[in-house]
């Protein structure tokens, strides 16, 4: 962490004056504050790469955009050692099993980015039978970066905006900090189709209707 | 030099060897083989009962080795009947290729498997069976491959429906003219991309078992054989991906471990599986293009290229079609060739990474890559997805100046003529930086040690496999279609077809430079014809955005980075493909990996995939 001036005078909450030979020193500042700020400027994402986007995301990482000057540059492989998610291209059915069993392996405080269009919502792909429509019907997403793929400066932009969000955050309101067990996001299936567990219920009334309809061959309506 | 005819120079009046061929083999098997007549098809019709027999006499007596496509074709509608069709080459000699089919009823769709012939038929059997259903006899591992077990269907069949199906062309109804635009999600009752046959509880279901993935792995291997003498040695399974940071993408392999010692590796794919084949058959022939973008994304450019001779071919068969200009030509290779320095160059940064020498190579690998990004920037208006190709040339000419935006504190603000431009970096910045990474890299001792004599793959085998590109030219195959089956302008260009002998890792690293050498070579031949043909047209015809393409078939192939890129392309004469295949160099070159990992240890696999240079975009497509 460097000493510079802004980096302290920023930290100085309060706004508690401060002998002009202690500045470079000393800030006063609370507890939400200092943990954020040190969280935010040392950010350890995954080195998770899915499609076209992550490629933006290498070239983002090297020598021209260079990371490391928002202390991001130290992209782990498993996912118990890192805290971001960056979603880099198309999330598949095949796919999403993986992401989901792996978001539940990074320990909290943990952040998603959606990065480009593929994470955010299918992009161009969005129509195939193997293409989940964005990656946030299954895990949270924090900050979603349009493009595709977004340019490097757009990735940047992205990293600058989880930032600004974690530095809003209270230690006394984000979620991971609540007594009890955080719950884990049930892991999809692989069956006919992809199969969120979370949409049991929904699925089996479907498949009653669809059998009331074959036994009584009245037309079902087919909105839930 | 100018206004040459560029695409009769391809060979356009050469002898038809269809017809050879078709009477050399009509002796031999008189009932079996006939010509297809359709309107705009080509090639030799085969008898199923037959086609093994036929396939062997076309390799062993005719001397069509190389098995480059093979392709399940669906004719709903037009026959209802299914179609397998292969694509096969003469290694040697070079030539266009020949086609041959073999038809087989929608309903227990069967053929014989060619995978006793040519072993390249592997991988792309399965998908076969996996998107068409078509089942092949004699194939030993007949399963899904870029689905999953129970997937519910055969997605590539005309009447296999998405859970966001809206209709089966572009551009929808609801959007033009009606200008209606819906969220898919709204239609379908579960909010998602999904849908369940009529009868799915998830009461009573068991999902698949990942064991059985497993199961039957490394079976009937003798473990003694392999091991050391007097070493107990332990069988072990494990799984590589599909995240790991040396797959190059969500690829997974499966290895059975003797010790550290391989035994036999399954590759496991699909996992950015998205579907282009049923999309591409739904898009409009142009709205397709951006489409080619996004299978090879280190090459977008070169992938243009393939698909845009591809339909050109079918465009030609129409009676109004002009080839494209001759700068077109020359933009065009201008464009394939930088996209070879940058793929070679990505691919040799990351091989160092997965020999251990991570990111900092790779870091110097890819920095001329920038500059190159830079060029596609101000030419096509994106780095990596360029789009920029259109049927019978390209879209935009180059820019006069090449001009940066200051986005970065740190970035120098670029603002001068494009040719100065492109005379530094072809003249001076690419051969520095490739004497660079040769002086850094070639005689570095981990180099050799990890590489060298590892993951051979002969060249017999290499031909067998159907592997393309710098894998099948490392084993000492001089086989570059630039030469042996050339198109636009290379055969007036001054080159060698880089070549080496030992086919393992080295050699294909040692390629690599050899062929980014080649394209600097070429390169520096197109600044003199790019000052010439200043200001002339660079596209042919009209831009219609939905040119009229003629009923027929075509087969357009490049010379892409990774090996031969091919687009099957089947027009009914409407607005979009009928069908619409891509021959992927980085799918078919798998085939051979299990064969190059055997008997190597655990930590040489991620050099040799390393070495192959995939990309998952197109592998899975
Ligand atoms: S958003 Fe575009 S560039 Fe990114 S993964 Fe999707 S298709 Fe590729």
């Amino acid at each position: 962490m460097t000493h510079d001036d802004r980096g302290l005078k920023g930290l100085n909450n309060p706004d508690y004056p401060i002998p002009e030979e202690l500045q470079s020193t000393i800030a006063v500042t609370s507890l939400d504050r200092i943990y954020n700020w040190t969280r935010a400027k040392s950010m350890w994402p995954l080195l998770f790469g899915l499609a076209c986007c992550a490629i933006e995301m290498i070239a983002t990482a090297a020598s021209r955009y260079d990371l490391s000057r928002f202390g991001m540059e130290v992209m782990r492989a498993s996912p118990r050692q890192a805290d971001l998610l960056i979603v880099s291209g198309t999330v598949t059915k095949k796919m999403i099993v993986p992401i989901v069993r792996i978001y539940n392996q990074m320990p909290e405080p943990k952040y998603v980015l959606a990065m480009g269009a593929c994470a955010s919502g299918g992009g161009p792909f969005k129509e195939g039978y193997n293409v989940v429509s964005g990656i946030d019907t299954f895990i949270p997403v924090d900050v979603y970066v349009p493009g595709c793929p977004p340019t490097p400066q757009a990735l940047m932009h992205g990293f600058l905006t989880l930032q600004k969000k974690i530095e809003s955050q209270s230690l006394r309101t984000v979620p991971w900090y609540r007594s009890g067990e955080s719950e884990a996001i049930p892991v999809p299936i692989l069956g006919p189709d992809i199969i969120d567990p979370r949409q049991a219920d929904l699925i089996r009334r479907h498949a009653e209707q669809a059998a009331a309809s074959r036994d009584t061959t009245t037309p079902a309506p087919t909105e839930a | 030099m100018a206004e040459k005819p560029v695409a009769e120079q391809a060979g356009v009046a050469a002898p038809d060897p269809v017809a050879e061929i078709l009477a050399a083999l009509s002796e031999q098997y008189p009932d079996a083989v006939q010509a297809d007549t359709r309107k705009g098809y080509s090639g030799i019709v085969v008898r199923p009962e037959k086609l093994v027999e036929v396939a062997t006499a076309l390799r062993d007596q005719l001397g069509y080795d190389y098995l480059s496509s093979a392709t399940a074709v669906d004719y709903l509608g037009k026959g209802d009947h299914l179609e397998m069709v292969y694509h096969v080459y003469r290694i040697r000699q070079g030539g266009p290729a020949l086609v041959f089919k073999a038809l087989t009823p929608r309903v227990s769709a069967t053929l014989p498997s060619l995978i006793s012939v040519w072993p390249g038929a592997d991988l792309q059997e399965r998908e076969a069976y996996d998107l068409m259903g078509i089942r092949f006899e004699g194939h030993p591992n007949l399963k899904r491959i870029l689905l999953w077990e129970g997937f519910n269907g055969h997605p590539l069949r005309k009447d296999w429906k998405e859970a966001y199906y809206e209709q089966d062309q572009k551009p929808f109804d609801s959007r033009w003219p009606g200008g209606k635009v819906h969220r898919a999600e709204e239609n379908n009752p579960y909010g998602r991309n999904v849908s369940y046959p009529d009868d799915f509880t998830l009461e009573g279901y068991t999902p698949p078992d990942e064991n059985s993935i497993y199961a039957g792995l490394g079976m009937g291997v003798s473990m003694q054989e392999l091991a050391s003498p007097g070493l107990e040695t332990e069988r072990l399974i494990v799984n590589l991906g599909p995240h790991h940071p040396s797959t190059h993408g969500v690829f997974r392999m499966i290895v059975t471990l003797n010790g550290e010692t391989i035994e036999s590796l399954e590759p496991v794919m699909g996992y950015l599986h998205r579907n282009h084949e049923k999309i591409g058959e739904r898009n409009t022939f142009i709205q397709n293009m951006p489409f080619t973008d996004r299978l090879d994304y280190i090459s977008s450019m070169s992938n243009n290229f393939g698909y845009a001779m591809a339909v050109e071919k079918l465009l030609a068969l129409g009676a109004r079609y002009q080839p494209p200009p001759y700068r077109a030509e020359v933009i065009r290779v201008l464009m394939a060739e930088f996209t070879r320095v940058v793929n070679h160059l990505w691919a040799i940064g990351f091989l160092l990474n997965d020999l251990g020498a991570f990111f900092t190579p790779a870091l110097y690998a890819i920095g001329e890559r920038e500059l190159i990004l830079d060029f596609f920037e101000a030419t096509a208006g994106s780095r990596l997805m360029c789009n920029y190709m259109r049927f019978g040339g390209v879209f935009k000419d180059l820019p006069e100046r090449i001009q940066g935006i200051p986005l970065l504190t740190n970035d120098r603000v670029r603002n001068e003529p494009t040719m100065d431009f492109l005379d530094s970096l072809i003249n001076e910045r690419l051969p520095r930086a490739v004497d660079e990474l040769d002086r850094y890299l070639t005689k570095s001792e981990i180099m050799i040690t990890r590489c060298e004599g590892v993951g051979v793959l002969p060249p017999e085998m290499a031909i067998a496999y159907s592997t393309a590109g710098p894998v099948l030219r490392a084993s000492g195959v001089p086989y570059d279609i630039r030469r042996s089956d050339p198109y636009s302008i290379y055969p007036e260009l001054d080159f060698d077809v880089a070549v080496r002998y030992n086919g393992d890792i080295y050699d294909r690293y040692l390629i690599r430079l050899d062929e980014i050498r080649q394209s600097i070579r070429i390169l520096k031949q197109l600044l003199p014809r790019l000052r010439e043909t200043e200001g002339q047209p660079i596209i042919s015809g009209t831009k219609a955005y939905s040119p009229r393409v003629p009923e027929g078939e075509a087969y357009g192939r490049v010379e892409n980075p990774k090996g031969e890129l091919g687009f099957y392309v089947i027009s009914d004469g409407g607005q979009n493909a009928w069908r619409y295949h891509v021959r992927a160099p980085s799918y078919i070159n798998l085939t051979a990996l299990s064969e190059m990992c055997k008997g190597h240890k655990i930590a040489d696999v991620v050099a040799v995939l390393g070495s192959i240079d995939i990309v998952l975009g197109e592998t899975d497509r």
